[in-house]
């Protein structure tokens, strides 16, 4: 069935996008992301303005990220101190992507640089993510425990001065790095239209050294603001968030996020992180891919005003 | 007041007789003048109906005639990127700005252009894609540039495969030597706004007459309410967004509650 689009000025089939939202859902409610960073290269693929993609998509996420915000709340796996820190600084990162995503739109190099912050994240996170699991996976054979056990070693970021205490994470860590990886999350999100929850959870692990228990419902709380926020200026700032098209989207995406939650549920955490390391990673490949190999055709149209 | 009526009459017989080759004129009528985009909207064809008529009971209609419609979209401006590998990736590197040319352009005939007329013709009247002025900023000018300079033939390229810009030597049919039709299509992505139609009646390679007519393409209904919404309240609308994100996010919470 044909649906008009009214944003991005055309026809798609409502059972294509609905197929894609529960597809991604899936992903991110095994994995406990977003799923961003699969939703916004798809819809570019069906012929979505790339610009539209990125705008809508940061409303489909906020939407999913609410749902499991909502969950993990009762479960109280949830450090709201620790969130609201981290996003103080996430909505200047967000603004601040927000703004660069309008200038380079208008300098011809968006397409440039979404797929060249696809091509380095995703290759480094998926390629983190891969290493750690296998080595964990190795450890299993050798009959050792598969989790290091966090080292108590400090590292020189908790040398660093303003320390807040978080008590549901049980840390006390200086507010900078707090912020910086806040800042650092927003900004992204903003610019390649993903919640950032795939690099963000790794880093609240590696850097802040948030405990398991906390560290996806807390990075959820983050993505939902950064992502309603986002939507809120791409609206103000660019008028290209297509509400119909994230509708749909979010609809597919909670129902397949439930069923995903439920598989996720079933399999050992490293070999989970193992996978969600070769996605990352693969998804990563071909954007480089695509930067690689010499387009079908070397020109392109934009449109630069209605007259 | 006699006097302005003299001079009114008098104008009218001198016109008619400075123009003794105007012999024919055209009859046109559009299928449809306002097509609304609404939400199953997939494409339109439009047709538009004519005949060819003596202006007096004193002229014959000739043989055979070839006839040209051609249709215009609202202008819009529009950057044609070039892409050059630049250490090992794809990068756009230059590109040239169309200013001001039409949105959507149909040269619909009823044989292919080049034979209707000779190309000095063609090129005065702008019949043919080719012919049809399209400026390019260049530097400080703006101006149209050869038919096969390569940014042109990109602009055109990929305006086409958009089944916005197209040419058909078979998009007219005469189904008396003096009644034609003419087939518009209209693609999904056409873009919203006033479209211009020009009928141009060819004989014996010269230009005999000529007709206009204009159709309109809008948003209607709830395509046009969210259209609008979006760009006239660009907060409010985004807050709307967001707010149903929460709202889904919640009901999905609530359907598939476990505990």
């Amino acid at each position: 069935m044909q649906f008009y689009l009214p944003i991005a000025d055309m026809p798609v089939n409502i059972f294509l996008v609905l197929a894609m939202g529960v597809a991604v859902g899936f992903i991110s409610g095994m994995f406990g992301i977003g799923g961003g960073f699969l939703m916004t290269p798809l819809l570019i693929f069906v012929g979505i303005p790339p610009a539209v993609a990125v705008a809508s998509v940061a409303s489909h996420i906020a939407a999913s990220s609410f749902s499991g915000a909502i969950s993990y709340w009762r479960k109280r796996a949830l450090d709201m101190p620790l969130a609201l820190t981290l996003l103080s600084a996430g909505i200047i990162g967000t603004a601040s992507g927000v703004w660069l995503f309008t200038m380079l739109r208008s300098l011809d190099q968006l397409d440039l640089m979404i797929g060249l912050s696809y091509v380095t994240l995703l290759t480094i996170v998926g390629g983190m993510m891969i290493n750690e699991s296998v080595r964990a996976e190795l450890r299993t054979r050798k009959g050792q425990p598969a989790t290091l056990r966090r080292p108590g070693s400090h590292t020189w970021l908790h040398g660093l001065p303003f320390k807040m205490r978080f008590k549901r994470s049980k840390i006390y860590v200086s507010a900078i790095p707090v912020l910086a990886i806040g800042f650092i999350i927003g900004f992204i999100g903003a610019i390649m239209g993903i919640g950032g929850g795939f690099i963000l959870v790794p880093m609240l692990i590696y850097f802040l050294r948030v405990p398991t228990a906390t560290v996806i419902g807390t990075s959820m709380v983050l993505t939902l603001v950064t992502m309603a926020s986002a939507t809120v200026m791409h609206a103000v700032t660019n008028h290209l968030v297509d509400a119909v098209l994230a509708l749909i989207l979010m609809i597919g995406g909670v129902i397949g996020a439930q069923f995903g939650a439920r598989t996720g549920q079933k399999m050992r955490g490293e070999r989970l992180r193992l996978l969600l390391g070769l996605l990352v990673f693969s998804v990563g490949l071909r954007f480089a891919w695509q930067l690689v190999v010499q387009p079908d055709d070397l020109y392109s149209l934009r449109l630069v005003g209605a007259v | 007041m006699m006097r302005r009526i003299a001079a009114a009459i008098a104008f009218v017989l001198t016109a008619c007789a400075a123009a003794p080759a105007a012999a024919e004129r055209l009859v046109v009528s559009l299928s449809n003048h306002r097509v609304a985009i609404t939400s199953n909207f997939d494409g339109e064809n439009l047709v538009l109906f004519g005949t060819i008529e003596p202006t007096d009971s004193k002229t014959t209609l000739r043989q055979s005639y070839d006839l040209v419609v051609t249709v215009t979209g609202p202008r819009h401006t529009l950057r044609t990127r070039r892409k050059e590998r630049v250490l090992g990736i794809w990068v756009n590197v230059d590109a040239r700005e169309f200013v001001r040319v039409p949105s959507y352009l149909a040269v619909l005939s009823n044989r292919p252009v080049a034979e209707i007329a000779p190309p000095d013709i063609l090129r005065v009247n702008q019949v043919g894609i080719d012919n049809f002025l399209l400026p390019q900023r260049i530097g400080p000018d703006v101006a149209d540039t050869v038919p096969d300079d390569p940014y042109r033939v990109a602009f055109v390229r990929l305006s086409s495969q958009q089944g916005l810009y197209r040419e058909s030597g078979a998009g007219v049919t005469f189904l008396t030597p003096t009644v034609f039709r003419a087939a518009v299509p209209l693609p999904a992505v056409v873009p919203t706004g006033a479209y211009a139609i020009d009928v141009k009646l060819f004989a014996d390679g010269a230009l005999v007459a000529r007709t206009s007519s204009a159709l309109e393409v809008v948003k209607a209904g709830f395509e046009q309410f969210i259209a609008e919404a979006a760009r006239e309240y660009g907060f409010l609308y985004g807050l709307a967004t967001a707010l149903m994100a929460l709202l889904t996010g919640w009901l999905a919470s609530v359907i598939f509650r476990r505990d």
